[in-house]
């Protein structure tokens, strides 16, 4: 049941909600305030769709570092994506070339991390319905964000700290995830190098904590098994 | 500050940025369809993904490494995401994972 599954797809999205929209109200805000004119600032959010990159990209704009420093910088922090690609590659190989494209656009952490643990679990859930409706919710709810950012301003108070929700949806997945030792020693080391890393320039904690975690993960499991 | 450079650079970063951010989104999607499946070592490395990827994602968002053990833990942050931890345990439930872990923060926040 194809619409069903979209539908799955898009209700797994929704509690992201509570952390996607304030992030992207600030994406809006940073770029508005960072000199962009309403439609470069849009314009920024849907050609890219990926957060941290574009406010690195508009606060470097605003400090007036070189067009390159600018690019490297947002292009490096989306380097993790290249690990996204792999490891859901897999379940897109039966997909039209059409269907690649779409689904290489919307794809981010939130989108791969709902995907990559409903396929993981459950084998009859059509992969390219499933991921729309949870990439395409997600995606349409940082467009609506960023746009409400651009021309409304903020308006939720910083105290309150939602967008400690957008941690809490990963947490979710990761207790679902860590299913037997050689992946929680992946969680357990990918986590630690990563806040050892958190000060890295270019987001190089998050990349170098992945791949630690996946090469002791491997290591265990060999050893294991 | 507001940036001093002029609409046509503007448009020339957003387009590379963008350009370059979906070909590393397409990379392995556009490989892995076109040679013959995924190779046997790198399917090994890939079931770890993503829990490495997830709790490199959470991690530095609840641990804010103090000088004492002591100073690490009693943090409204690492309590907090302990205790939506353990509602994720139990519950399985995003929802309710999200919600005590917004509530323990910020009685944390008021009371530590």
């Amino acid at each position: 049941m194809f619409p069903d599954d979209f539908r799955a797809g898009v209700r797994a999205a929704l509690p992201s909600l509570l952390g996607l929209v304030p992030f992207g109200l600030v994406a809006g805000i940073a770029a508005v305030n960072a000199g962009l004119s309403p439609l470069q600032a849009i314009g920024l959010s849907f050609v890219v769709f990926a957060g941290a990159s574009q406010l690195a990209a508009v606060d470097l704009l605003a400090q007036d570092a070189s067009l390159a420093v600018v690019v490297v910088t947002a292009v490096v922090i989306n380097l993790r994506m290249a690990m996204y690609s792999a490891s859901i590659a897999p379940y897109f190989e039966s997909l039209r070339r059409r269907w690649e494209l779409v689904c290489s656009y919307l794809l981010t952490d939130v989108g791969y991390a709902l995907s990559i643990t409903e396929f993981a679990d459950d084998e009859g859930t059509s992969r390219l319905w499933y991921y729309l409706g949870a990439a395409g919710a997600v995606w349409a709810i940082w467009q609506l964000a960023t746009i409400a950012g651009v021309f409304l301003g903020t308006g939720i108070p910083e105290q309150w700290n939602i967008g400690f929700a957008v941690p809490l949806v990963f947490l979710t997945l990761l207790v679902s995830e860590v299913s037997d030792r050689p992946r929680l020693v992946a969680a357990l080391i990918g986590g630690s190098v990563a806040v050892v890393g958190v000060n890295w320039p270019l987001n190089l904690g998050l990349i170098g904590g992945a791949l630690a975690g996946v090469g002791s993960g491997v290591l265990v499991d060999r050893r294991d098994g | 500050m507001t940036t001093d450079y002029g609409p046509l650079a503007i448009w020339a970063v957003v387009l590379a940025v963008g350009v370059a951010t979906f070909a590393i989104r397409y990379s392995f999607i556009y490989l892995f369809g076109r040679i013959d499946g995924v190779p046997p070592r790198v399917e090994e490395g890939l079931r770890f993904v993503p829990a490495a990827v997830l709790a490199a994602l959470v991690a530095p968002s609840i641990v804010d490494p103090g000088p004492t053990v002591v100073a690490t833990v009693v943090d409204g942050r690492f309590l907090a995401g302990v205790v939506a931890a353990l509602v994720a345990w139990y519950t399985d439930n995003m929802f309710a994972t999200i919600a005590v872990g917004l509530f323990a923060l910020w009685t944390f926040g008021a009371v530590l």
